[in-house]
């Protein structure tokens, strides 16, 4: 069973869609108590960064999910959701979760790069966790700034935009995907399949 | 490897899927829920719903109808007609929508773009704009819902759109629209070149051919139709279909 964490925004309803499309049980969920009780994670979000923290904070969940993240609950988190994942973001003023330790930083002004980053794009990993059985790719993503981990260690997939960014990001039992599985056809699929089977 | 996408448009009234020649002569052409799930299976790149009389006619959104729609959609789904207030934009995300289309209100409410993009992020946000050509040959900003031609500088308008936070702008071609004519190539580079938002543009679509003129020879980031993927040969059958992924390639090399 996979909660997922309702905070007011995010693409739910898709996400909820596509986990009962490859038959795997998904519930809402919005407490603290909720969190501590959870199997396995997914944090949504679509927006801006500070109103993300600030949702997450008025529900008292910030310190919930990173306590039950540290004590080895695997985390996806997905689009804006791996953002939280970081440190701070040059979008906003308030901190991240710290989780995965990096900076999220705007795409550059370069000629004729179309900012948000919309569309399809593929990702290069040789990740045998979220990206296993996954051969050639490509996922919608939908985003404006992008993550640069602290540490390489824990850059698990890469893409091309004007520049190549991480595009999911990996420690021991966190993961996060600046891309959006629930909108992403069977690649989606794949990528949150592999993760109801990480233990 | 990034592509650009392909976009099917597809006309709601009521619950009925409807293609359009000029803005007028509305034909149906199916159900709506039923195209979603050809679209689906084809692992179309994105979709844009547009109900075309909501505005028009005050009509409520119908959300519960949105809602069986999206459920069976595994990518990306945009819709507008008749948003107009906050609400029902977050309603339409929790449902599963993962862009709103903003046309009538770009007029009817100016601060409104800038409310919604605030509170629900840019890239949720698309302003659409529909353009005719008048006598005298000039690009003229026209509002369908009720059936005007605007006074306002189109590259004015465009770029207000683009600092309003808007995070992406599609254009409609009302003389072309329906008619396979061939895309608008000399005003979509215009336009697409003088914004750094990705831009959508619809309207005339004839083929896959023109698809990549537009694609490889304007700076837009999307090309939409609506004819081609529900209408097949000289006499218009209706036939739902979408591009290959070899198809697709093709448009690229």
């Amino acid at each position: 069973m996979i909660s997922v964490i309702d905070y007011g925004i995010g693409n739910l309803g898709s996400i909820v869609n596509m986990l009962k499309k490859i038959g795997v049980g998904s519930k809402l969920i919005s407490t603290p108590e909720e969190v501590g009780e959870a199997e396995k994670i997914i944090l949504p979000g679509v927006g801006s960064f500070d109103n993300a923290v600030g949702l997450l904070s008025k529900l008292d969940l910030v310190a919930a999910i990173k306590d039950k993240a540290n004590l080895g609950t695997p985390l996806l988190g997905i689009c804006l959701g791996m953002q939280l994942l970081g440190t701070e973001s040059e979008e906003g003023k308030l901190a991240g979760l710290n989780l995965i330790p990096g900076k999220i930083k705007r795409f550059p002004s370069l000629p004729g790069l179309k900012i948000p980053h919309m569309g399809w794009n593929s990702v290069k990993s040789e990740d045998q966790v979220l990206f296993k059985n996954m051969g050639d790719n490509r996922f919608y993503f939908v985003h404006t700034y992008y993550y640069a981990p602290e540490s390489y260690d824990h850059s698990a997939g890469i893409t091309s935009y004007g520049i190549a960014f991480t595009s999911y990001i990996k420690k021991d039992n966190i993961f996060g995907v600046q891309f959006h599985p629930e909108k992403s056809h069977n690649f989606g699929m794949q990528v949150l399949l592999n993760f109801s089977r990480v233990s | 490897m990034k592509r650009a996408r392909v976009i099917p448009v597809l006309l709601l009234k009521g619950k009925g899927l409807y293609k359009t020649v000029k803005f007028r002569d509305e034909r149906y052409v199916g159900d709506p829920i039923n195209a979603v799930k050809i679209f689906n299976e084809k692992q179309c790149d994105e979709l844009i719903f547009l109900d075309i009389n909501a505005s028009k006619y005050n009509t409520p959104i119908n959300f519960r109808f949105i809602k069986d729609i999206t459920s069976e959609c595994f990518m990306p789904l945009a819709y507008g007609g008749g948003i107009d207030e906050l609400d029902q934009i977050e309603k339409l995300l929790k449902i599963g929508i993962e862009k709103v289309v903003l046309n009538t209100v770009l007029f009817k409410n100016p601060l409104f773009l800038e409310k919604a993009a605030k509170q629900f992020g840019n890239s949720t946000i698309v302003a659409s704009i529909d353009i005719r050509m008048n006598l005298f040959k000039q690009y003229q900003i026209y509002s369908h819902s009720n059936c005007e031609v605007k006074d306002i500088s189109l590259s004015t308008f465009i770029k207000h759109a683009e600092e309003g936070g808007a995070g992406e702008l599609m254009i409609n071609s009302v003389d072309r629209d329906g008619m396979r004519s061939g895309y608008d190539l000399q005003l979509a580079d215009k336009i697409s070149r003088g914004l750094t938002i990705p831009t959508i543009f619809c309207g005339g679509c004839r083929d896959l051919s023109d698809i990549r003129n537009l694609l490889t020879t304007t700076e837009t980031s999307a090309a939409a139709a609506g004819s081609i993927f529900v209408f097949k040969g000289p006499h218009k059958g209706v036939l739902i279909s979408y591009p290959s992924p070899e198809e697709i390639e093709e448009i690229y090399n």
